[in-house]
């Protein structure tokens, strides 16, 4: 029997080739984002293309996610963070239809890999950071000096406000990681129960009822976390953007 | 008991320790949701508007069970 860890091994599909010591391989990794991405092309390019005055299904499904994001970059980081909505938006549907597309039998879940959520949220950090200082120069650094506390706590807040920023990123990206992982993994666990219990008989085929019924229950629980990740990981991409912007407390 | 059985041991040990913190950081993300919940009841109007606020804040307090779970992770794969 497989272990429920093996569903997170990186496989190479085809070598491209080496560079030095390194392999260069397209692995399953890869192929899950490029499938990604093509279904996020073929959902916003493909089905808005009739362009309908009344939206069909897929339209609608399309022009509901856009006008969500829009809605919740406007709400968080005000009308000057909509020249990172193409960003923000990029992100959010990366995730979610990775995510979802993870949670597919036999599919593989590209979020469950650190390496790419600490790549994602490096970037939205080091984005905070470079447009902070690019738009606000010096006084970005006002992020991290409130206004309106008494000067002689004032020290021991800034150091707290800049031990949390430096942990955004750490958060950002275990968040969305430790998520995923956890519940890939509860998943495959409950699946080995009904192997392990139908190996025993027929007693064993009734009593596999129950952890069947719960993977059930337990995949519409990963679905309703694969969104709520993606959504949580876009605000929050919204939250960080909006200090770059406005940096006074 | 030598020293590396007692090295392991304490690894273990830490390990499960640390996740007590998950668990603590469980209350809070169950207080969040059930204030929240309790505010929408009274006032359903003002609920919709409240939604980015209600994952912010779900989202700062599960940073402190993500690093609790983080420390665990480090003792049983890093250490």
């Amino acid at each position: 029997m497989e272990d429920p860890i093996h569903q997170f091994q990186i496989e190479n599909l085809f070598t491209i080739g080496h560079i030095g010591p390194y392999e260069i391989a397209f692995t399953n990794s890869a192929a899950f984002m490029l499938a990604t991405v093509l279904v996020i092309c073929a959902l916003l390019l493909l089905f808005t293309r009739k362009d309908g005055l009344v939206p069909g299904r897929m339209q609608s499904l399309a022009e509901l996610s856009y006008e969500f994001m829009a809605k919740t970059v406007r709400d968080s980081a005000g009308t000057e963070g909509m020249k990172f909505f193409p960003f923000i938006f990029s992100l959010f549907m990366f995730i979610l239809v990775s995510n979802l597309l993870g949670s597919v039998p036999y599919g593989f879940t590209i979020s469950s890999h650190i390496i790419i959520t600490v790549a994602m949220a490096l970037f939205v950090f080091l984005t905070v950071i470079f447009y902070g200082f690019y738009k606000n120069g010096p006084r970005f650094l006002k992020l991290f000096v409130p206004s309106g506390i008494p000067i002689y706590i004032l020290p021991l807040v800034s150091a707290i406000e800049v031990l949390s920023f430096f942990s955004r990123p750490v958060s950002h990206s275990v968040r969305l990681f430790a998520n995923m992982l956890a519940g890939h993994i509860t998943m495959k666990v409950f699946a080995s129960f009904i192997t392990m219990l139908g190996a025993i008989g027929l007693v064993g085929w009734f009593g596999a009822v129950l952890p069947f019924g719960l993977i059930v229950a337990l995949t519409g629980l990963e679905i309703l976390v694969a969104v709520l990740q993606a959504y949580v990981f876009a605000i929050l991409t919204c939250i960080y953007l909006n200090d770059a912007l406005h940096p006074g407390h | 008991m030598d020293a590396a059985t007692a090295t392991l041991l304490a690894k273990y040990l830490g390990a499960g320790i640390a996740c007590i913190g998950m668990g603590c950081a469980a209350i809070g993300v169950g207080n969040i949701f059930a204030h929240y919940l309790a505010a929408a009841v009274r006032n359903p109007s003002a609920a919709d508007g409240q939604f980015p606020r209600l994952i912010f804040g779900f989202a700062v307090t599960e940073a402190l069970a993500i690093f609790s779970l983080l420390i665990a992770l480090l003792l049983l794969f890093a250490v």
